[in-house]
């Protein structure tokens, strides 16, 4: 019960410190700044790898569900990076 | 490994991403900014994969090659026009890894003992159901976004009048299976029902919204994507999870907070997708009668030679003609004969928060010349030109002066009170809100009818000749 009540405690200071964090962001960096964060909510990656690696004695759905998730969590990872970088570039250069 | 270790390390990596969002300030430290985020993704995904209760390494690796792949060609080919795409995508992404992840560990328990009773039992089957219902919702919203903004469907408003009682029915059957799984975590079928009618009410929520209002959709289910990661990790116990999911929600909330102001309308109003009424259909043919003028790429290049200061007012039509290397070089020929030139920029202009930057910043205009609209709003009367390219309602004056209008309100781009505006459009077609734009009628303002590149590479040959 402690767990969750500092894992809740750990959310809602993390959402207050986004909304500061956010705010400074100037608004001709916002499409770089969704595609960035949407690469750290491939941090779901790090969940997704423990139900993929579950082992034998798990059925094949959960694998497959395992599976799917490590794929689209790592979409979000390499995609979300790459293309945040791609569009970095171009604001910085010429500056 | 030790928990407590594999725990610190996890704090290592959300510092990274704390620092990584905060490089995101500034132009000049963005680029490092984004790479402190993937060293944090990197050293936690490195220290999950040494954890003990893995066991079996293939799944995992063909998924990551697998994801990586399709990740890595997605982002190296998509065009700069087509990144709400790309967003709307990495969305769904987003929550169908939550959706995976919360499923597979929801059967996984289910097998191997079950959940156990009392209050840490329910809390940990809620968990679960929260997680599947908002990435359901996140995963199949973003593909009909995909769709809609890709045009596999139409980009308009799609439903019936009914569909928001149907959104309430879903969502109300969506939170009883909920509460009903958290006292009977075994049964399977009413888990199979939720995921069911959450994917369902995804589809349908996101149906009905077109057009302009995209941007606060993609804004919104971005937000979505970052609070099921949050919600897996209270299933996972994993403290990074929550950490970078709550970022990321507040992100995508605050971006749908500034999209919803820009537009004067309140969040329910969107997602209801209800304009506010207008007291009388406006007559079109009595706005424009006869007061529009229409000017040849060869006027424009006149009144432009003797201006000293042109505001460049980009919007959706823009991207769809690709016009943005063709607005760059007019935008350079233009201060090469000494002509002070930016850019305004309104925050809903094209399909997702920041679009048109991103599209200037391709076309190497520096970022300095992007104004938003609170800052260049006070300069359009020292402005001798205006031009709009493929932007309409946010420049109508209506929702500055006509109480009576729909719009009115709404923040706009003070266009009409520079010298001279220039607006180029194919035709006097009513934008997103369907109402006619005044401004085309007014005295100071000259109709350049065509293809939005076509025209502005036309005006830049006649001002290089000029």
């Amino acid at each position: 019960m402690e767990m969750i009540v500092m894992q809740l405690a750990l959310f809602v200071l993390s959402l207050f410190l986004g909304v500061e964090l956010i705010t400074k962001i100037p608004p001709t960096l916002h499409t770089p700044l969704m595609s960035g964060t949407n690469a750290i909510s491939g941090i779901t990656l790090v969940g997704a790898v423990i139900a993929a690696g579950a082992g034998d004695s798990a059925s094949s759905l959960v694998h497959g569900l395992g599976f799917i998730a490590v794929v689209m969590a790592t979409v979000n990872v390499i995609g979300g990076y790459l293309v945040t970088n791609r569009m970095l570039a171009m604001f910085k250069r010429k500056n | 490994m030790n928990t407590n270790l594999v725990d610190l390390i996890y704090l290592i990596s959300a510092v990274f991403f704390i620092l990584g969002i905060k490089g995101l300030t500034k132009p000049k430290t963005a680029v490092r900014g984004n790479m402190l985020s993937a060293i944090g993704m990197l050293i936690a995904v490195v220290i999950t994969l040494l954890d003990k209760s893995i066991v079996s390494y293939e799944y995992i690796i063909a998924g990551i090659l697998v994801g990586g792949i399709v990740g890595g060609i997605m982002a190296t080919k998509i065009q700069m026009t087509s990144m709400p795409q790309m967003i709307a995508m990495l969305n769904g992404c987003g929550g169908g890894a939550s959706l995976g992840l919360a499923a597979a560990s929801y059967l996984l328990t289910s097998q191997t003992g079950g959940y156990e009773s009392g209050v840490l039992g329910v809390m940990a089957v809620g968990f679960v159901m929260v997680t599947v219902l908002i990435g359901s919702v996140t995963l199949t919203g973003s593909l009909v976004a995909f769709a809609k903004l890709q045009e596999l469907i139409s980009g308009q408003s799609i439903g019936f009048a009914g569909i928001k009682f149907l959104n309430a029915a879903l969502f109300i059957s969506a939170i009883t299976m909920l509460g009903m799984l958290c006292f009977d975590p075994t049964n399977a079928t009413i888990f199979w029902a939720l995921v069911a009618v959450s994917c369902t009410l995804g589809i349908t929520i996101v149906l009905p919204i077109g057009g302009a209002d995209m941007p606060v959709v993609i804004a919104l289910l971005n937000s979505y994507s970052g609070i099921a990661a949050a919600a897996a990790g209270f299933i996972m116990g994993n403290t990074v999870l929550i950490v970078a999911g709550s970022l990321v929600g507040a992100s995508g909330l605050i971006l749908t907070q500034i999209m919803c102001v820009a537009m004067n309308r309140s969040l329910t109003n969107v997602l209801f997708g209800v304009m506010a009424e207008g007291s009388e259909a406006i007559d079109a043919d009595e706005v424009y009668g006869g007061k529009v003028k229409s000017a040849q790429a060869e006027e424009i290049a006149m009144i432009l030679e003797t201006a000293r200061r042109v505001v460049i007012v980009p919007g959706f039509g823009m991207a769809m003609a690709q016009a943005q290397h063709a607005v760059r070089e007019l935008s350079d020929v233009m201060q090469e004969k000494g002509i002070e030139v930016e850019f305004a920029i309104h925050p809903v202009a094209g399909r997702m928060p920041g679009h048109m930057n991103v599209l200037l910043a391709e076309a190497e205009v520096p970022y300095d010349q992007l104004v938003e609209m609170d800052r260049i709003n006070p300069t359009f009367e020292q402005t001798d030109v205006a031009i709009v390219i493929g932007a309409n309602d946010v420049t109508n004056p209506m929702a500055r002066e006509d109480k009576g209008s729909p719009i009115y309100g709404m923040p706009i781009l003070n266009v009409d009170k520079a010298q001279t505006v220039v607006v180029i459009k194919r035709s006097l077609s009513p934008g997103f809100a369907g109402l006619p734009n005044p401004l085309f009628a007014m005295d100071n303002c000259l109709m350049v009818y065509g293809d939005g590149k076509k025209a502005v590479i036309e005006i830049t040959a006649a001002l290089v000749n000029a």
